[in-house]
């Protein structure tokens, strides 16, 4: 068992004329994920490296069956590219592109409300990856390995490091969901957290935070109402000075809020193990798992 | 992307909501005629000097002056400008004045605060208000929030006139003040949506005693990602207000932040770039630096981060934490090399590199002959660094 996604996903891949698209396309494939085709409007009809292109989200899903989208459509019309994929009924929808207005976003959310079938991860996120069954995104497949840890973060390099460290501690991961660093997006930890409790594989989770809104906040009432499985957690940018935005649009101190230290004292409330340096992120998970 | 008040206050006032007469200058010669336009088209003697920068509470820090008389205006303008303007929001170097805004004055009843901004939470625009006008809102939330009023907005019916009315209620107003009240916060949703606003804030918006209500202070950040499609927007950057490092960065799409530390850092990933800066901080060193060079950066970006870093004067360790994964080592590697090629390197460089390629990119760096430092892990990276740039062997 593992969340979101398995041997059962069907994968297609909007955008994939592009050059991310394309390149990502065959790393997904040779990493086992099953790839059904992509679509470029105005392209459908071509066979691109092997892969069957349709002009729309729709008729992909009629004549493959696709029931998850990998969108990296650039900024202008990913948001498009979102509300297609839902309309057309695909229940993984997994958002790359990094840079979408906010406002954007904002319609989105609210229009996804009629889709309550479709689960929306990202944008501006590295994917999500089950270990040996399928990989959607951009994560370099090698760093991981099946096993007991589910991984959840708003950074993608750090969920690499993480991944990188239970493989090498011989854990392995259940399945690793990188949510992404907007302001406004689709899932957030309480989701991520809800799923790992339900599933039979996932022993504990390993929670990856950073500065800027309070989402790792709710998340620690979640885990302290909510949760039975151990979870361990992280969160960068304790340093970080505020009124500045780090990289991420979303990673930002603002009005006194969202600082790194009030994080981690939520955290800790809720009986949450912290890794006090990205260093130690697979050692403080280590030790819940038989 | 921030703006000056008077800019902000173009901007509300092409959305129909009343602004204060006034006009930006840049010399005191400017300042005196300006005031002595106003002081003839308003009939009123007294004009505000305001100093424009981008940061709030600059009347704290002696930036807004009343005066009376356009002499006046022009002796306060020579003071103010040029002045080092200190506040609470610039930072104890804090910012140079170059610029005024010269303002009618305007006899006050009260003074509120409204604000517009994306609420991550609800994942909504929501507009805040609050009696409480002309403080510090963040004190107001933070001691007294049940007096910031919160309407959520649903971006497909916009602002309905019934939320707005809800505020205008909220803050005490009555009759035609409550009208105008209502009908300025409908513009101000309008102006926020059009211009892909992030913050919006009027404070204070102030009454006057006829029930007119006006914005007697502006501030407008604009949304980055949505630049693209706001090309009018970017006539109103000023450069002088944005740090040079930062702005030679944005050239090469890099993410950089300058900060007050000696270590300067390279990593690719927002959020590791900060778990590094953590890291260092943890074994006892202070970064210089946030920079994220991004996942698809070429040699090239590579190459001009590198130099952004080491232009640094203040820089005496330099720690390059790569974790590859749409990023290739040997790419970092690459342009690693070029760059010292270029610049030279004189302060310890300290190398981590783990992902796509790796060993590709340290063959590349121990055969450049370089003097790099490797390391196994961010932690012993930042050890390393640490140690070196205090002047110790690592």
């Amino acid at each position: 068992m593992s969340v979101l996604v398995g041997k059962n996903t069907k994968l297609i891949v909007q955008g994939i004329t592009g050059s991310a698209g394309t390149f990502h396309a065959k790393q997904m494939r040779e990493y086992g994920t099953s790839v059904v085709g992509g679509v470029t409007p105005g392209k459908g009809g071509l066979v691109h490296e092997g892969f069957a292109v349709f002009d729309t989200v729709a008729e992909s899903v009629k004549k493959t069956g696709a029931n998850a989208t990998v969108i990296y459509v650039p900024p202008p019309g990913a948001a498009d590219a979102i509300l297609e994929a839902a309309q057309a009924g695909i229940e993984v929808i997994v958002c790359i592109t990094e840079g979408i207005p906010t406002l954007d976003m904002v319609k989105v959310k609210r229009a996804l409300g009629a889709y309550p079938k479709s689960t929306l991860i990202g944008p501006n996120c590295p994917g999500v990856i089950t270990p040996g069954a399928c990989k959607i995104g951009i994560m370099p497949g090698y760093i991981h390995k099946p096993g007991k840890v589910g991984v959840v973060s708003r950074s993608g390099t750090l969920t690499y490091e993480a991944a990188h460290q239970l493989t090498a501690l011989g854990l392995g991961q259940s399945t690793c969901i990188g949510i992404g660093g907007d302001p406004v997006k689709g899932i957030d930890f309480i989701d991520c957290l809800a799923l790992f409790e339900r599933d039979p594989q996932t022993e504990a989770v390993l929670m990856i935070g950073e500065i800027g809104g309070t989402s790792e906040e709710e998340a620690a009432r979640f885990v302290k109402t909510s949760m039975k499985k151990p979870v361990a957690a992280f969160i960068a940018g304790q340093t970080a000075p505020p009124g500045k935005r780090m990289g991420h649009a979303g990673a930002i101190i603002s009005g006194g809020k969202g600082t790194a230290a009030e994080k981690i004292a939520a955290l800790r409330e809720a009986g949450i193990a912290i890794a006090a340096t990205p260093a130690e992120l697979g050692k403080t998970v280590a030790k819940f798992v038989s | 992307m921030k703006i000056h008040e008077y800019q902000a206050k173009e901007i509300l006032k092409k959305f129909g909501i009343p602004v204060p007469k006034g006009r930006p200058v840049f010399s005191p010669d400017e300042a005196e005629a300006a005031a002595k336009a106003l002081i003839a088209e308003t009939d009123s003697e007294f004009v505000v000097v305001k100093a424009q920068i981008h940061a709030g509470g600059r009347g704290k820090g002696g930036g807004v002056k009343v005066v009376k008389g356009a002499a006046a205006a022009r002796e306060t303008a020579q003071r103010i400008l040029g002045m080092n303007l200190v506040t609470h929001q610039t930072g104890p170097g804090g910012k140079l004045v170059k610029r005024l805004l010269i303002e009618q004055a305007v006899d006050i009843a009260r003074e509120l605060y409204l604000g517009v901004v994306v609420d991550r939470g609800v994942g909504r625009v929501v507009m805040m208000a609050s009696s409480e006008g002309g403080v510090e809102i963040e004190e107001v939330a933070a001691s007294h929030p049940e007096k910031i009023l919160k309407e959520a907005v649903d971006p497909v019916v916009g602002l309905a006139a019934y939320q707005a009315r809800n505020l205008a209620y909220g803050l005490g107003l009555h009759g035609a003040a409550a009208k105008n009240a209502a009908e300025l916060l409908m513009q101000l949703y309008t102006a926020f949506v059009a211009t892909d606003a992030s913050l919006l804030e009027v404070n204070p918006l102030v009454v006057l005693t006829d029930g007119r209500v006006l914005a007697l202070d502006a501030k407008v950040t604009f949304d980055d990602n949505a630049l693209y499609r706001q090309k009018d927007l970017e006539a109103l950057r000023d450069l002088d207000e944005e740090e040079p490092a930062e702005t030679e960065a944005k050239r090469y799409d890099l993410s950089f932040i300058k900060l007050d530390g000696n270590i300067g850092c390279m990593v690719n990933g927002a959020g590791l770039a900060m778990a590094t800066m953590d890291t260092i901080q943890h074994f006892g060193g202070v970064p210089a630096n946030f920079l994220d060079v991004g996942g698809s950066a070429t040699e090239e970006r590579v190459t001009a981060a590198f130099k952004i870093i080491t232009a640094d004067p203040k820089v005496r360790g330099i720690f390059v934490n790569i974790f590859g994964g749409i990023m290739k080592c040997d790419t970092i590697a690459a342009g690693v090399i070029a760059a010292i090629k270029q610049v030279g390197l004189k302060v310890p460089l300290v190398v981590r590199l783990e992902g796509t390629n790796v060993d590709l990119g340290k063959k590349m760096l121990a055969e450049s002959g370089l003097a790099v430092t490797t390391a196994n892990d961010m932690a012993d990276g930042a050890k390393r660094v640490v140690a070196l740039a205090a002047g110790k062997g690592a």
